[in-house]
């Protein structure tokens, strides 16, 4: 047993934890790319690219690192802490984590080079009004058009970094009653195809989305994501790599969140003391400490378990990881904004930045509330 | 980055789990396991069989008996322990006057005590605490006055836990009034039936009297009982309270209970027709315990894994945090015993010597030390420090305030 990194991962953590402080010195530097034409920075995807980040977890033979999930936390840890707002979570983790996990090899030689070396972005069309966090839950249809491809024809919400991918990846129905797990298909859908609308939007943490309608969309044979039918394990485990890496990112935000709150109450005075010299004070930042330090655990055990075999040991580990996640991201943000008094609640300072991003990672994929409930029905995390 | 235990560490455990199941009578087990009363006895024999194997001082440097395991072995040793149902070696001859005297004790003494602590020929207890002196140990009024070849020790100790079984008594007591608070404390020890010494048991809210008041009424102990210098008891103390830092989470303990409790869950009727695991919100309940309870034990071997790279030898005080969270779980855990239990766990039955209990077990046989467990366990975030003096030492040596 050992929680050392590599030196190679010591080496990417070092870099990417440089670069983004870097980058994001400035909280004006974030306000003002959220108020950009594509909310984010061009330039900054570039030097992530770079730097080999978008190519973490591919493989080597598509021009990926072959790496794993503990480099896309160390990712998702300075990315959390930095507050970065480039797509990686929606083109590297989500929509690359289907096609990886997916997709046959042509169209995985075709794409993934494209997406490591930084030139094309993806998201993941999954999300429907109806479904809240039912996976399964998919009316979004896909009509066989008797050469092999598809229609597609539905709506998908809040589709992250939507609104400037260039490629969506797209859940859809071939068969079977809404929330059949059976039935499922995933698509390759060109985000400017014929018949695809997106409306897109900021979102409450600063990155942005889009709703996305689908009329008449045709996808060739060569769009297919595995096999048309089946594809609901990918998108579990699609799901199950976001949580993983939200957890990270949660983490790197929730840490920096906490640190930002000591120092706070170490250098603010009232009544002629720093407050933090207040026993209340100290004590509720003890137990945001302790919120961190679990949350943190369980990003390690989301590493360990998020590519375990087993399927039910995997899914129980993962619905455990969002429930502490959740947890911890509600404690430490509420904690941190009640702690800091007015400033907490200004957009000109980075602790509300945090907050929101975290409440916002809480709402994705399955709320705390969400996954205990889910992990209960699974009978628990110990066997009995 | 490996989070797997190695195959050797796996053996390690795959033995010791062999030998607790085969060497320690299960009727001592599932007394820990379903939470009734141990008796002397059986911690007597749960020790001395550990003791036999080599195992009651593993913590101990080599000379003494010491198994010189890793922090890992040595957690893999606690888990499996508690989750077996062991009755841990005796803590107070252990992992507290063991220790201390290893460190600051002459030969001589060293030599007379150390092979009966380990053998738990002579039972001790802890004299610390105080009527005036909780949190504040230092607070202390206990007098220890030199007079020749003797101190004369006059004062008050409470929460003497087992101080009924005990045949000796560590004690920290003021030998220089004049000087301030920490510095005027000596680290004496001497035998329970040393003239002078009276004990008057305390009777808690689960019905048991596990903890005492001890007196001491010119108490006439020798010099030589004296373990390391005079008025430096203090670091004695010091030493003794920062020892004990990662068994304290009790994760294994919280381990066997859930899985207790999931078990008792799946056929106690929920009085709908069903059982009560199919209730959701005592699931729920159960389920968010066990998140805790992985989170806590991850954090518990990241923390170990750090201890690997600290030579020097200070506890990292982040391990606060796992007396703090440790403690919380077993409270929840106690506390959802007794909800599963429901009104089974209203009668009561005392059994001990009591003015209104009664030996004869009533009702449900599992359901019984449900409600004594749950009061019981409202102590584990009170001693060792309590919660709220963990959450200073975070403050002060973590978060830097």
């Amino acid at each position: 047993m050992d929680f050392d990194l590599s030196e190679e991962q010591q080496l990417l953590k070092d870099n990417v934890d440089r670069l983004t402080a870097n980058r994001y010195a400035e909280i004006k530097t974030r306000t003002e790319l959220m108020k950009s034409a594509k909310g984010y920075s061009e330039a900054f995807w570039k030097e992530f690219a770079e730097m080999g980040l978008l190519a973490i977890p591919f493989a080597e033979e598509h021009g990926g690192m072959g790496q794993g999930a503990i480099e896309t936390m160390l990712v998702g840890e300075a990315f959390g802490r930095a507050q970065v707002l480039e797509p990686y979570f929606p083109t590297v983790i989500l929509a690359g984590s289907a096609l990886r996990l997916g997709a046959g090899e042509a169209m995985k030689a075709a794409v993934i080079p494209e997406v490591a070396a930084g030139t094309l972005t993806l998201a993941f069309a999954h999300q429907e009004p109806e479904a809240r966090f039912d996976l399964a839950n998919v009316t979004t249809s896909a009509k066989a058009d008797g050469k092999g491809g598809y229609v597609l024809e539905g709506a998908k919400c809040v589709v992250l970094g939507g609104d400037s991918a260039d490629k969506l990846v797209v859940s859809a129905r071939v068969s079977g009653d809404r929330a059949s797990k059976d039935g499922l298909a995933l698509f390759l859908v060109d985000a400017n195809a014929p018949g695809v609308t997106r409306k897109g939007y900021p979102t409450q943490d600063g990155t942005r989305a889009a709703d996305v309608t689908l009329s008449g969309v045709k996808v060739g044979a060569d769009g297919v994501i595995g096999e048309a039918g089946k594809a609901y394990p990918v998108i579990e485990r699609t799901v199950q790599n976001g949580i993983a890496y939200l957890a990270a990112e949660a983490v790197g935000g929730m840490n920096a969140l906490h640190e930002l709150t000591v120092e706070y109450l170490k250098t603010r005075k009232q009544f002629g003391v720093p407050i933090g010299s207040f026993q209340v004070l100290q004590h509720r930042s003890v137990d945001m400490f302790v919120s961190v330090e679990q949350a943190k655990s369980m990003a390690l055990y989301a590493c360990v378990m998020v590519d375990e075999p087993d399927e039910s040991e995997r899914r129980r580990a993962m619905h455990a990881v969002k429930v502490q996640i959740g947890k911890s991201a509600r404690h430490v943000g509420q904690e941190a904004i009640q702690l800091h008094g007015g400033i907490g609640m200004t957009m000109e300072y980075k602790g509300g930045h945090y907050f929101k991003r975290l409440t916002m990672i809480d709402l994705m994929f399955g709320n705390a509330d969400h996954h205990l409930r889910e992990l209960t029905k699974a009978g628990g995390l110990l066997a009995a | 980055m490996d989070l797997r235990f190695s195959p050797e560490e796996n053996a390690f455990r795959q033995e010791v789990r062999s030998f607790f199941q085969t060497e320690i009578p299960l009727s001592i087990r599932s007394k820990s396991i379903e939470g009734r009363r141990l008796t002397k006895e059986d911690m007597v024999t749960a020790h001395k069989t550990l003791h036999k194997k080599g195992w009651a001082v593993y913590n101990w440097p080599k000379d003494w008996g010491g198994c010189e395991w890793t922090p890992v072995q040595q957690y893999i040793f606690l888990e499996e322990m508690q989750s077996n149902g062991v009755p841990p070696p005796l803590a107070f001859n252990t992992s507290m006057n063991g220790p201390v005297i290893i460190q600051f004790g002459t030969d001589a003494q060293k030599k007379k005590f150390l092979p009966r602590i380990a053998a738990l020929d002579d039972w001790w207890c802890q004299g610390f605490s105080e009527p005036g002196s909780g949190s504040d140990l230092a607070s202390l009024k206990t007098t220890a006055v030199r007079q020749g070849d003797h101190y004369i020790v006059n004062g008050q100790k409470t929460w003497t836990t087992l101080a009924q079984y005990a045949d000796w008594i560590f004690c920290l007591v003021r030998t220089d009034p004049s000087a301030k608070k920490q510095l005027g404390i000596s680290y004496i020890v001497f035998p329970m039936t040393t003239p002078g010494v009276t004990r008057r048991p305390i009777q808690l809210i689960d019905g048991g009297s596990e903890v005492n008041e001890v007196f001491f009424d010119d108490v006439k102990v020798p010099v030589e009982n004296l373990i390391g210098e005079e008025n430096r008891g203090w670091d004695c103390a010091k030493f003794l309270l920062g020892n004990e830092r990662f068994g304290i989470a009790r994760v294994g303990i919280s381990k066997m209970r859930v899985a207790r409790i999931k078990e008792l869950a799946r056929r106690v009727p929920s009085g709908s027709g069903g059982v009560l695991m199919e209730d959701p919100q005592f699931a729920e309940k159960v389920a968010a315990a066990e998140v805790e309870l992985k989170a806590l034990e991850m954090t518990q071997m990241r923390f170990l894994a750090a201890e690997r790279g600290n030579k020097s030898g200070k506890p990292n005080p982040a391990t606060s945090m796992l007396k703090l969270k440790g403690s919380e779980i077993q409270q929840t855990v106690t506390e959802l015993l007794m909800e599963l239990a429901g009104p089974l766990a209203i009668p009561y039955a005392n059994d001990e010597d009591d003015m209104i209990g009664h030996n004869e077990p009533i009702g449900a046989e599992w359901a019984a030390p449900a409600a004594p467990t749950y009061f019981n366990y409202r102590k584990v975030s009170i001693y060792g420090g309590s919660n709220e003096i963990q959450r200073n030492i975070l403050a002060k040596a973590v978060l830097g305030f």
